[in-house]
């Protein structure tokens, strides 16, 4: 594992670079397929409405997988991720438009732990509103 | 309904070995749009010190969630499925997945609980290859929400 971040340049409160991320309806029909979750709440606007949803909602996996990208771009090497973890407190709304929705993601380092590695705590935005809690990672830094 | 208390603790069968593929790993990191080339290009990867390419740190929750369907469809659970979603997801890595893995999940009920008349399930998976050496464990909460009243 070799991350491109070292141990002793980073503080508590030193920010992750934030990112923007797009969810599309076809983005989601792709997650689907790659993923093997064809839960129709995610691609299926009247299937979603009829379950008392406001619309068709990302996969909860697809919104991890985006946000953690704030961390593995910043170490380079995914493969320093130690730990990961996200509580879903609200659906990503998706609408059926050119433009879709957007995760805002900003991250900082929570702590300073052993053998190199920090936690680093993630905020979720889209819509105006947190879509994960508890959302946090720890990773191995050089 | 509340679901039976006796069954935390209950460890299924290891499921049939799972075979990491380079193809997959790559549609999968297409899928979530993340261009990192550890996922796709073995040379990235091994320049990283990965034997082969990685796979991004969710990939592994689509063999680990098929594994807990023999939970979540053990109709001793009575567990309402068209009710569930997704409440937590946690994963701790020994090392990440990478192409060539053949993967087992054995999955364990760490928690059944009920709140509100919401029925709430934690499931553990412990994820191993083909050695034996522990790879990942995923951590899934599953709340399925309270009927409503007609």
């Amino acid at each position: 594992m070799t991350a491109k971040i070292a141990y002793d340049d980073v503080e508590v409160g030193t920010e992750l670079p934030a990112q923007t991320f797009p969810v599309t309806r076809a983005a989601l029909v792709q997650y689907a397929g790659a993923s093997g979750d064809f839960n129709p709440i995610h691609w299926n606007e009247k299937f979603a409405k009829g379950v008392g949803l406001p619309d068709v909602i990302a996969h909860g996996m697809f919104t991890m997988a985006e946000v953690i990208r704030v961390v593995t771009d910043w170490t380079g090497d995914p493969g320093a991720v130690a730990e990961y973890g996200v509580r879903f407190t609200k659906p990503v709304v998706v609408p059926n438009d050119d433009q879709g929705a957007t995760v805002e993601v900003s991250a900082k380092v929570a702590a300073k732990l052993d053998d190199n590695t920090v936690r680093v705590d993630l905020v979720a935005m889209s819509a105006g509103q947190k879509v994960l809690g508890m959302s946090r990672a720890v990773v191995r830094l050089a | 309904m509340a679901l039976d208390q006796s069954f935390v603790g209950r460890t299924y069968p290891p499921t049939d070995p799972y075979e990491v593929g380079r193809e997959k790993i790559r549609e999968f990191a297409e899928a979530v749009g993340d261009a990192n080339p550890a996922y796709t290009d073995p040379e990235a990867a091994k320049a990283l010190g990965h034997p082969d390419v990685i796979a991004p740190p969710t990939f592994v929750f689509s063999i680990t969630f098929k594994a807990a369907g023999q939970v979540v469809q053990d109709p001793q659970l009575g567990l309402d499925y068209t009710r569930v979603v997704h409440g937590d997801q946690k994963f701790v890595y020994v090392r990440p997945v990478r192409a060539g893995d053949r993967l087992t999940v054995t999955s364990t009920i760490e928690a059944v609980k009920s709140m509100a008349g919401n029925d709430i399930l934690d499931i553990r998976g412990e994820v191993h290859d083909e050695a034996g050496e522990h790879v990942v464990t995923a951590w899934t909460k599953l709340v399925a929400r309270a009927a409503e009243e007609n």
